[in-house]
């Protein structure tokens, strides 16, 4: 349980980083390093604040791959360790969140994203960077990423990516956006004791006997702390039970493979949506982060009409429902997916309904956010045209 | 009450992101609805246009845009113009009467010389709280003790009696000219 200090309970009215920042410390978060950029600069700002009086640390590092191996290495001595970032230092972390998925290293970055390209748009909204949450560094593997709607799931969702991280041993995502951030809303922080929290599990045998990367029934090994005299080697190479280099086929299939299957094989336990009237719907919405918010008007307008739409949030973006999209393939003719960028998980949507059900990309380039009414208007024309199958792109343009 | 929308604006170092913040928090924390607050500004602090979106419901608020807004505050003659082309007729629109030149009249069109005002209490820089009395004043999007509990909470301490006198100001104002 977190201390008082660490959980501000009660009402506040803020925004997204603050709330992303207040999540992780109420989930205890003790250690914080990163690299000031827009619009992600008010969650480091809160973290080098708060995190001293909290018995915390903050540092600000010399840049994003940094940052990224400061925490990784914080949670190895122990501490709960988050960063946040946008896209550019998003990229620059890369190549050390492989290294924690690698090292199965628990912690949380938090990407709030912005238009890009390159330095695109720094001050306004993108969701471009979902293929890079999936498939961003080197290597095969797979990942928990998570896409908060409202400054209240920023605190939720940011609890929810560490209680994940400790219970599969692996560095989450948080997927925020700009709009999400900079927006101020009501937040209700519980009290300490109502929050739950996933402890690191630690080594259940002496330090004779410990194997830092041994599988449990769940594949996911225990974890010691440096300092309380446990051996432990961690590398980024393909490594063995105990830590050490094995540079065989045989070793990296074993290894690999369990990465994988850790999260696979508990994606059911993982993953949440949040699903409205898809009982008898024709057409489902299929939306996340701030989109899911205006594509939930343009839901509710198409209703108001009497058209039968669905809506279904995904809360989880990594791993992607997918049983939970092919069952709804058979039911419905078509899903719409709105999202700030040129349909990234409208594919998955896609390649999900195997052919068994249009799926329609509401796309944007980001810069803003979608129009509730070409949301509708698209959502229409999905009710009106009722065959086909595969990926269709409607193009937005500025609201 | 359905979805209330207010905008307000000016230019960077007026306030106007505080007054925004201030309206929303009124609404969300002490009249106990939902408020969602947006903001845009340029990449200077101060100086350049800027504004603040409000959205207030009794109900969920899905789109945080602010498209047909109830309520324009303009600080500036900018803000004015950009913000004040195609209301919906219903609009009030307040105004600082110094630095706005409203032009052609309209109706519900309210004004009052908030910088001076403020120049008079010996602080210049609570023009925006005294515009938000005549804004809790004029409409009824939050309550008067909603507005003065979130003012309390949200400027240091030592500056809570002159917020408030502030406040009450630019509320009396708006209701003796009713």
């Amino acid at each position: 349980m977190s201390d008082q200090r660490s959980v501000l309970t009660g009402e506040h009215f803020v925004n997204g980083d603050w709330a992303c920042a207040e999540g992780g410390l109420a989930a205890g978060c003790k250690f914080f390093a990163g690299y000031p950029i827009t619009p992600a600069t008010e969650i480091a700002e809160r973290m080098s604040k708060r995190l001293p009086e909290v018995g915390g640390v903050f540092i600000q590092m010399e840049d994003e791959i940094a940052s990224m191996n400061a925490i990784l290495g914080a949670s190895w001595g122990g501490s709960k360790s988050m960063t946040s970032t946008s896209g550019p230092g998003f990229s620059l972390m890369m190549e050390n969140f492989g290294l924690g998925i690698m090292t199965e290293t628990p912690c949380v970055l938090v990407n709030v994203q912005r238009g890009g390209p390159s330095t695109g748009l720094p001050t306004l909204v993108g969701q471009a960077d979902m293929m890079q949450a999936r498939w961003g560094s080197h290597g095969d593997y797979e990942v928990i990423a998570l896409a908060p709607q409202s400054p209240q799931e920023c605190f939720d969702l940011t609890i929810e990516a560490f209680n994940l991280s400790e219970s599969y041993r692996i560095p989450v995502l948080v997927m925020s956006d700009e709009v999400v951030g900079h927006m101020t809303e009501k937040v209700v922080v519980p009290k300490p004791e109502d929050i739950h929290l996933v402890p690191r599990r630690k080594p259940s045998v002496p330090p004779e006997e410990f194997k830092a990367f041994q599988p449990r029934e769940d594949l996911v090994p225990e974890m010691c702390t440096a300092g309380e005299g446990y051996y432990v080697h961690v590398t980024g190479l393909t490594h063995n039970e105990r830590g050490y280099p094995v540079v065989t086929a045989e070793a990296q299939d074993r290894l690999v493979r369990r990465l994988v299957d850790k999260i696979r094989l508990n994606a059911d336990r993982i993953i949440r949506v949040q699903e409205e009237n898809l009982a008898d719907a024709d057409v489902i919405v299929v939306s996340y982060g701030i989109s899911a918010r205006t594509a939930k008007s343009a839901v509710a307008m198409a209703r108001a009409k009497g058209y039968r739409v669905g809506f279904l949030r995904l809360i989880t973006i990594w791993p992607f429902p997918e049983k939970r999209i092919r069952e709804l393939a058979r039911k419905v003719s078509a899903f719409v997916v709105p999202e700030i960028n040129f349909g990234q998980i409208a594919r998955e949507v896609e390649r999900c309904a195997g052919g068994r059900a249009r799926t329609i990309a509401v796309t944007h380039a980001g810069g803003a956010i979608h129009h509730p009414g070409k949301v509708l208007s698209v959502i229409e024309e999905a009710i009106r045209v009722k065959s086909g199958s595969g990926l269709v792109e409607e193009t937005l343009v500025l609201r | 009450m359905a979805r209330t929308e207010v905008r307000v604006s000016g230019f960077g170092g007026q306030g106007i992101i505080l007054s925004g913040y201030i309206i929303g928090k009124a609404a969300a924390i002490f009249d106990k609805k939902n408020a969602t607050m947006t903001q845009a500004y340029g990449p200077e602090s101060r100086g350049g246009a800027c504004s603040a979106q409000v959205v207030i419901s009794e109900e969920e608020i899905n789109d945080p845009e602010v498209s047909a807004p109830s309520v324009v505050v303009a600080m500036s003659q900018e803000a004015f113009t950009t913000f004040t082309k195609d209301l919906d007729p219903g609009c009030t629109i307040l105004i600082d009467e110094d630095l706005v030149q409203p032009g052609a009249s309209r109706d519900k069109l309210f004004a009052i010389p908030a910088m001076r005002l403020a120049e008079e209490m010996g602080k210049k820089v609570v023009a925006n709280i005294i515009m938000l009395g005549f804004f809790a004043g004029k409409t009824d999007v939050v309550s008067r003790e909603a507005m003065e509990q979130a003012i309390q909470s949200s400027v240091p301490a030592r500056f809570a009696e002159l917020n408030l006198q502030a406040f009450r100001r630019g509320y009396d104002l708006a209701v003796a000219a009713a």
